[in-house]
């Protein structure tokens, strides 16, 4: 076994990458859920917003997800192995969508505005951002629930459908999508240009903020029965009401934030909030990665691999955070303070 | 269609169409990256245009590519779990430095694309600059993965399983050079003459337009070099093909016995049954030359391999002379093309150039598939050659055609897509009235940025 704290470094990266796929992808997705739910007199600027701003970064933050494969199937390659087989149909559903939502909001920045055709693009493009998340939380709900497991003798059903297609792993699909549009709709609360269009956001917001509540509730209610050793963590771990209590008044900060206008303060609670969940999910799971039998030190790579992915990914990351503060910095509307120009990248060739 | 058989094509038909958007998105931004500085250098407003309207190109491509490429690092858990829990620990490096030049390229495009307004001309450029390198080296760490898979290294084999794990030896594979430079080639050439045939075909219609004109000479700059080198660095990487793997040599050149001063076969149809080729021609000597630089050496035939080990001889073969002939015709539209750029004159009174480019413009592609055809089928029946064996490393689970079909109707509505979307740009490109009406006026254009 890798010596300390090798494989714990390695675990708290890929935790890192899966928090940052959230917070960015994350609220990519959840824009286009909002695309797909524009309405009243602004539809359009709503749903020009929403391109505007995912336009130059969803692809940079996309690349998260990539972070995590790889980090898995370095660091963690029985665990990356099995949830491949056990997760199978989960997980190329979900592909299936990243493929259609990238290339379709691709493809209608690119194509002309004004036809059937765009518009096609569009639904597809939000119909896929709707899917997606649902997908992933299922997936990651179904590994909590111990869904994966090596397939033996079972019938096909049992190995690879009812691990998944379960009410605890749709119920962790639906809250992550809730999270996923909350955020989005949070964050496009600071990047609208006018206080009508960001009243149209905080509407959302609250929300979906409210709707979490209830959400997570159910969740926790399911996992009682469906992924007994997260619930017992969550409820009885030393560390478990800390976390509730951070989650919680994040949450209610966002909430009262959003309701008294104070956009900023709201999206910051509400990242902190994201993240909690997140983290206390693998808090919850420590230290297996697949519960209930494969820990993170059985299903972690030799020494020598680990050392040197530890050391790629701190060399990465001093090269990487700079270039994403960039990015960040010139298409931040708070960084920028001037409006976006209203119709994409290519506005200027016109 | 059992369920190998229906992996391994799911696995081909995502990579086949991945590598083209690969391709693309490692020579483009060298394209545009030339026409900008140009532009920032003589301020002729049509070397803007062109790299404007190639990052537009390039922004669809790549987008394209990105979500292809997610596809791809999951199937190589869904259908080759075996494979990854062998080879995560040992050749995870490269994926993990290719997830940062990823990144890289991620976040530098998306400067460049929207932030043509947005900060200095040289900041600009230098992230155009930043894209291509990243782009590049992104190519290079996966295909040293897949040089592994060819010439596994850094690992030593008990019972099955690897220990002694060396992730750095891995890296250093002898394939790791020889694959990457060609690929890299690959990839210029192919960008650079799917350019050029585009700009060439638009230039046969409208021989006056300034702006295909400039967009040849531009794509025609990449593509020559990389044309002309591209069989040198196809040598080297036989003659390491010829040391590592006889199977798949022999297989390149249906050399069913054993021979010295093996002759190279251009052409034939190979009959792995009654293990001879007809209608060939052959020249004498020259098979053991690109194996060994020696005119005279012995090649190892099939005959050295047990039977059931033996690749696809006729599509190896098939596939290696379509990538050679394509690389001739490459080079002989390069040469051309160089003594038309040399006579500093009209590009399109060269007619008869013009329109060798236009057939050679997807030759470059047809070309990098047929390696990777040559590559891959070529090692069968191994997925780490030598080591683990494709079937041994296949998802137990069933019904695979299912995924195999979806996927690959998938790609074909995306290329389809894709090639709609295109059309639509490059038949947008101004014409030369328009552009007079558009620029004449002017003589300082605008400051962008
Ligand atoms: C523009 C594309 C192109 C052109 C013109 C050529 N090739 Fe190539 N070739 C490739 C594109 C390519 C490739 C797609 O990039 C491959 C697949 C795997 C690799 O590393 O490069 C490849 C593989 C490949 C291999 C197998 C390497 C391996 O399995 O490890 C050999 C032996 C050659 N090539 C040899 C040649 C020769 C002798 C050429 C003479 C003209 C040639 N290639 C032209
Ligand atoms: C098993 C093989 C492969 C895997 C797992 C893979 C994986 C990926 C992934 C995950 C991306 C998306 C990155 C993003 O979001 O920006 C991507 C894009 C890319 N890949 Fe691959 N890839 C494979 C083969 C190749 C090959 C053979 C090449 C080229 C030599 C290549 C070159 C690129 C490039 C240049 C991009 C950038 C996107 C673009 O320009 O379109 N890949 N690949
Ligand atoms: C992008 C260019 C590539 C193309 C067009 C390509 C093409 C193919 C083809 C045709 C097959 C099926 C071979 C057969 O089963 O007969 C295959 C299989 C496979 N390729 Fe590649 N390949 C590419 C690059 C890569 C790279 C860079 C990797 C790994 C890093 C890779 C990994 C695999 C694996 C794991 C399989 C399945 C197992 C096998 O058949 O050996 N390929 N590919």
């Amino acid at each position: 076994m890798a010596e300390w704290p090798l494989v714990e470094l390695t675990a708290v990266a890929c935790l890192a990458a899966m928090t940052a796929y959230v917070l960015f992808a994350g609220a990519d997705f959840g824009g286009g859920v909002w695309d797909l739910f524009a309405t009243g007199p602004r539809a359009k600027a709503q749903r020009g917003l929403i391109a505007d701003t995912i336009g130059p970064i969803w692809e940079a933050n996309h690349v998260w997800l990539i972070l995590v494969v790889v980090i898995l199937f370095t660091g963690f390659p029985k665990a990356y192995a099995r949830v491949s087989v056990s997760l199978h149909i989960p997980l190329t559903l979900m592909l299936v969508g990243v493929v259609l939502r990238g290339s379709a909001f691709t493809f209608r920045s690119y194509d002309r505005r004004d036809d059937e055709i765009q518009r096609r693009w569009g639904l597809v493009f939000a119909v896929a951002s709707l899917v997606t998340p649902l997908l992933l939380g299922v997936t990651a709900g179904a590994v909590a629930a111990g869904g994966v497991a090596p397939p033996g003798t079972r019938s096909f059903a049992a190995a690879y459908i009812t691990p998944w297609l379960a009410p605890f792993p749709i119920a962790i699909g639906v809250l992550t999508l809730l999270l996923f549009a909350f955020l989005a709709a949070v964050y496009l609360t600071v990047e609208a240009p006018n206080a009508a269009l960001a009243g149209d956001f905080r509407a959302r917001a609250l929300g979906a903020g409210l709707l979490l509540f209830p959400g997570a509730a159910v969740a926790l209610y399911l996992a009682r029965n469906d992924s007994p050793w997260v619930f017992t963590e969550l409820t009885g771990a030393s560390w478990a009401p800390v976390l509730h209590l951070l989650t919680g008044s994040a949450a209610v900060s966002a909430l009262v934030a959003l309701w008294r206008r104070h956009y900023r303060i709201a999206r910051t609670a509400a990242a902190v909030q994201t993240a909690l969940i997140v983290v206390g999910w693998a808090m919850a799971q420590w230290p297996y990665i697949l519960p209930p039998t494969l820990s993170v030190y059985d299903a972690a790579a030799p020494t020598a691999t680990l050392t040197l992915l530890v050391g790629a990914l701190a060399a990465g990351a001093v090269l990487l955070l700079p270039a994403l503060a960039y990015l960040f910095a010139i298409f931040g509307r708070s960084a920028n303070g001037e409006p976006r120009s209203a119709s994409g990248p290519d506005s200027h060739a016109r | 269609m059992t369920d190998l058989l229906a992996a391994r094509s799911q696995m081909a038909v995502s990579l086949a169409f991945h590598i083209v958007f690969a391709v693309i998105g490692i020579g483009m931004p060298v394209l545009m990256v030339i026409a900008e500085r140009r532009w920032q250098t003589t301020r002729d407003p049509h070397y803007l245009e062109l790299a404007r309207r190639w990052a537009k190109g390039t922004a669809i491509l790549f987008a394209v590519g990105a979500v292809s490429g997610t596809v791809l690092s999951f199937e190589l858990g869904l259908l080759w779990p075996g494979f990854m829990e062998f080879a995560g620990p040992i050749i995870g490096m490269p994926f993990s430095l290719e997830g940062f030049a990823f990144f890289m390229e991620a976040i530098f495009l998306g400067i460049y694309l929207y932030g043509w307004d947005r900060i200095s001309e040289r900041a600009h450029l230098w992230a155009g600059v930043l894209v291509a390198v990243s782009g590049a080296l992104s190519g290079v760490f996966v295909v040293i993965a897949n040089a592994w898979m060819n010439a596994p290294t850094g690992f030593t084999l008990v019972n099955g399983l690897a220990t002694a794990i060396d992730p750095v030896q891995a890296l250093r594979t002898p394939a790791a050079f020889p694959q990457t430079l060609h690929m890299t080639l690959a990839a210029y050439a192919a960008t650079g003459f799917g350019a050029a045939g585009i700009h060439a075909a638009m230039l046969l219609r409208q021989p006056a337009n300034a702006f295909h004109q400039r967009g040849l000479r531009v794509a025609l700059l990449m593509a020559i070099p990389a044309a002309l080198l591209q069989p040198l660095s196809g040598h080297h990487a036989a003659g390491f093909v010829a040391a590592t793997q006889p199977a798949k040599f022999a297989a390149m050149e249906s050399l069913f016995e054993t021979q010295a001063a093996a002759p190279l076969l251009i052409g034939g149809w190979p009959d792995p049954v009654r293990r001879e080729v007809r209608y060939g021609l052959e020249i004498p000597g020259a098979l053991s030359f690109l194996a060994t630089n020696d005119f005279g050496a012995t090649v190892p035939g099939l005959d050295r391999v047990p039977r059931q080990d033996w690749p696809n001889v006729r599509v190896t073969h098939l596939a290696f002379q379509v990538m050679v002939g394509c690389g001739m015709l490459m080079i002989l539209a390069g040469l051309l093309g160089w003594r038309a750029l040399a006579q500093r004159g009209d590009l399109a009174q060269h007619r008869r150039l013009l329109q060798l480019l236009v057939i050679a413009t997807p030759m470059g592609f047809v070309a990098t598939e047929a390696g990777w055809i040559v590559t891959e089928v070529g090692r069968q029946p191994w997925i780490i050659q030598g080591v683990l064996r494709t079937a041994d490393a296949v998802t137990p689970m069933p019904g695979l055609i299912v995924p195999f079909l979806g996927f690959t109707a998938l790609y074909v509505l995306l290329a389809v897509a894709v090639v709609w979307l295109l059309r639509r740009q490059i038949l947008g490109a101004p014409d030369t009235t328009e552009w007079r009406r558009r620029h004449e006026p002017i003589t300082q254009p605008a400051r962008h940025g």
